[in-house]
């Protein structure tokens, strides 16, 4: 059984802290190094993102921090606790109650409406029926899309689908959200507007977001601006 | 988190569908089976009751050590006393002789000569004791296809195989050739009642059937007969209370060391019954387990193509947190539903199916034709209790089955690689 309070926030001044993090993935007889002796801490709240062009590190870094995968050498701890002496059980509960993922594709369960999309992640907790619905109306709330409830996704325009995803990611109240390329489907119009949704949620509800990312638009939202090339980090900037 | 795994069921006929139709197809044909196999052994226990050996049976004990020759010289003597000792011993059971016998038929010209001559064999059983039965066993109505049935003493019966080879038709004389329980020689003639078709390749090749006070004056068997047939209340053969008049009966004459002395066997002592019963509750377990399997390799199949289907899906739910444990619990339980939607379904078409054909009968004297089995061409299935369950075990088994194989590919998914395959 896990203690939920062994995720307490406050065990550590920094949300999240990698120090001296290195993956390597074998290919063929050696190895790729994807990251490459990086050294990151994030404080709760802030709204920072990753940048760099494809095969820089970044979906790599936000794997490791969102506990899909482990370091190769160094230590990557999220939420006081290190990733890598996490079993899997305590890996799933991390991303269940801690982490939000926002991806670029929406990924929202087609045979289910916009409620339930949201819901699900209340069902894996075992919250009461109450209790979801209080927080999946508020998490729709946040989005602007209590209309559009009872809507299947095949409905939804693709800015609507990511702001299902963002509520979604949000209905729990995370410590972090994670998010990958999360405007590279949407028009300019779209992507500003959910851009200004996560800023606004970030604001409000102190919720850390990571981005990944290579887009203009969502760079001039970031707060901290983090770039890395060929698995290591080039430039670390605050706005 | 059941009612978002019915909804996924419900919405998501690709999902469902195939499975669903799997599983109902394969407990529709359990079912079925059950209730044809069911409808068969009735069939053959009800054939060989009435045609060979009663629910139960009184023999010689010399003409049942010999019983398949029908031995009429070591026949039961004074089988009127016998009779109504029986009748008063066990008066539920309906109690009648039989005599089996065999010979040769001529077939007159009109001129009296022999125009033609086959042997036979020939049964006879009382036809014509007021309140008998045995008409209505030997299912002598149903089978006449020309003529009429005894009605009067001095008439035969002939199979229409016999009759369409040597050109005999009702109302014809005919003349049998056989031997006395004495072993002397012994002929009467009879005009030809009616023409029988059992359906049946070995009742209807060459067969007569007789009176038996005819054929008691034929084989000169006053107060004789060969056998004597018991059966129970409603024509329903009743294992255990067969097993107790046997035993009973039995004990009574086991202080009698004459080998004339009668003795009793009950239906599934004689002409391999147990064993061909046994066999066919073999058969039918295999064919079950057999069916399960397969159904478990195609729902496995399903089960991977419709996890293939559903990679993304998955992955999503692994990145929010669900477990992979409690991910393929999810689809153990989903497949329970499904397992239960085609079980019930399947059972609700076979039991259908077994009530048409219960009613309606099938037929399959084409296949029986050349089959000497004691075995009615019509088959009407047999609708028992077990058959609203014995179609659910192996629909939700396989379905599970199926499932957890094609699951198992859960465990082996690379968290690490997630993002990239949901972007």
């Amino acid at each position: 059984m896990i203690n939920v309070k062994q995720f307490k926030r406050t065990e550590s001044k920094y949300i999240i802290r990698a120090e001296g993090l290195t993956k390597d993935y074998p290919v063929g007889e050696g190895h790729f190094r994807a990251l490459s002796d990086i050294n990151l801490t994030f404080s709760e709240g802030e709204f920072a993102g990753l940048v760099g062009p494809s095969g820089s590190g970044k979906t790599t870094l936000l794997n490791i921090i969102g506990s899909l995968d482990t370091p190769t050498s160094g230590s990557v701890a999220v939420l006081g606790r290190e990733v890598s002496a996490l079993t899997a059980k305590q890996s799933a509960f991390l991303r269940n109650r801690h982490i939000g993922f926002i991806f670029q594709s929406y990924n929202l369960l087609p045979v289910y409406t916009v409620y339930e999309n949201v819901e699900f992640t209340l069902l894996l907790q075992k919250k009461n029926r109450e209790e979801r619905h209080k927080a999946v109306m508020e998490a729709l709330d946040w989005v602007g899309l209590t209309e559009k409830k009872d809507a299947r996704p095949a409905q939804l325009s693709g800015g609507e689908s990511q702001r299902v995803a963002i509520a979604r990611a949000m209905v729990k109240r995370p410590a972090i959200v994670l998010a990958d390329e999360p405007s590279a489907n949407l028009d300019a119009e779209n992507s500003h507007h959910i851009l200004q949704t996560m800023q606004q949620l970030n604001s409000e509800l102190k919720t850390t977001f990571l981005f990944a990312t290579h887009d203009e638009k969502v760079m001039q939202y970031l707060q901290r601006v983090i770039s890395l090339r060929d698995g290591k980090i080039e430039k670390d900037t605050n706005s | 988190m059941f009612s978002f795994i019915c909804k996924g069921i419900i919405r998501d006929r690709r999902r469902s569908l195939l499975p669903v139709v799997v599983v109902t197809i394969g407990v529709m044909v359990v079912v079925f089976l059950d209730g044809l196999m069911g409808g068969m052994m009735d069939n053959m226990v009800r054939m060989t009751a009435n045609f060979q050996t009663g629910h139960l049976k009184v023999m010689t004990r010399a003409y049942a050590a010999d019983e398949a020759q029908k031995p009429n010289d070591l026949a039961l003597l004074g089988s009127g006393e016998l009779m109504e000792q029986l009748h008063r011993d066990y008066p539920e059971v309906d109690w009648t002789p039989r005599i089996f016998f065999g010979g040769l038929l001529d077939i007159p010209d009109e001129n009296g000569e022999t125009k033609a001559q086959g042997p036979v064999t020939g049964q006879a059983a009382d036809l014509l004791s007021k309140g008998s039965k045995e008409s209505a066993r030997l299912g002598l109505e149903k089978a006449i296809t020309a003529g009429h049935i005894i009605t009067q003493p001095g008439e035969i019966l002939v199979s229409i195989d016999f009759a369409e080879s040597f050109g005999v038709k009702p109302g014809d004389r005919v003349t049998f050739f056989g031997s006395t329980m004495d072993g002397a020689m012994s002929f009467a003639n009879y005009r030809v009642a009616g023409i029988v078709r059992f359906g049946n390749s070995m009742l209807d090749r060459g067969g007569v059937i007789l009176d038996i006070t005819d054929a008691r004056l034929l084989l000169d068997m006053e107060d004789a007969t060969g056998e004597i047939f018991g059966f129970l209340p409603g024509e329903k053969y009743l294992k255990e209370q067969v097993e107790s008049i046997k035993t009973s009966f039995n004990h009574q004459q086991a202080g009698n060391p004459d080998v004339y002395a009668p003795v009793m066997t009950q239906l599934m002592d004689q002409d391999m019954m147990r064993q061909t019963l046994g066999y066919t509750d073999s058969m039918s377990f295999f064919m079950l387990l057999l069916l399960m399997v397969a159904l478990s390799i195609v729902l496995w199949n399903a089960g991977v193509l419709g996890g293939i289907r559903r990679y993304n899906e998955f992955g999503v739910r692994l990145a929010m947190g669900e477990e992979k444990r409690q991910l393929y619990r999810s689809l153990l339980t989903e497949s329970l539903v499904i397992g239960i939607i085609g079980s019930a379904v399947g059972t609700a078409l076979g039991l259908l199916i077994c009530l048409l054909l219960s009613r309606h009968g099938l037929d399959y004297s084409a296949v029986m034709k050349n089959i000497a089995m004691m075995i009615d061409p019509v088959i009407h299935t047999r609708i028992t209790p077990r058959m609203y369950y014995i179609g659910v075990i192996p629909g939700i088994l396989s379905m599970l089955v199926g499932t957890a194989l094609a699951g198992r590919k859960i465990y082996k998914r690379n968290t690490a690689l997630l993002f990239k395959e949901l972007d």
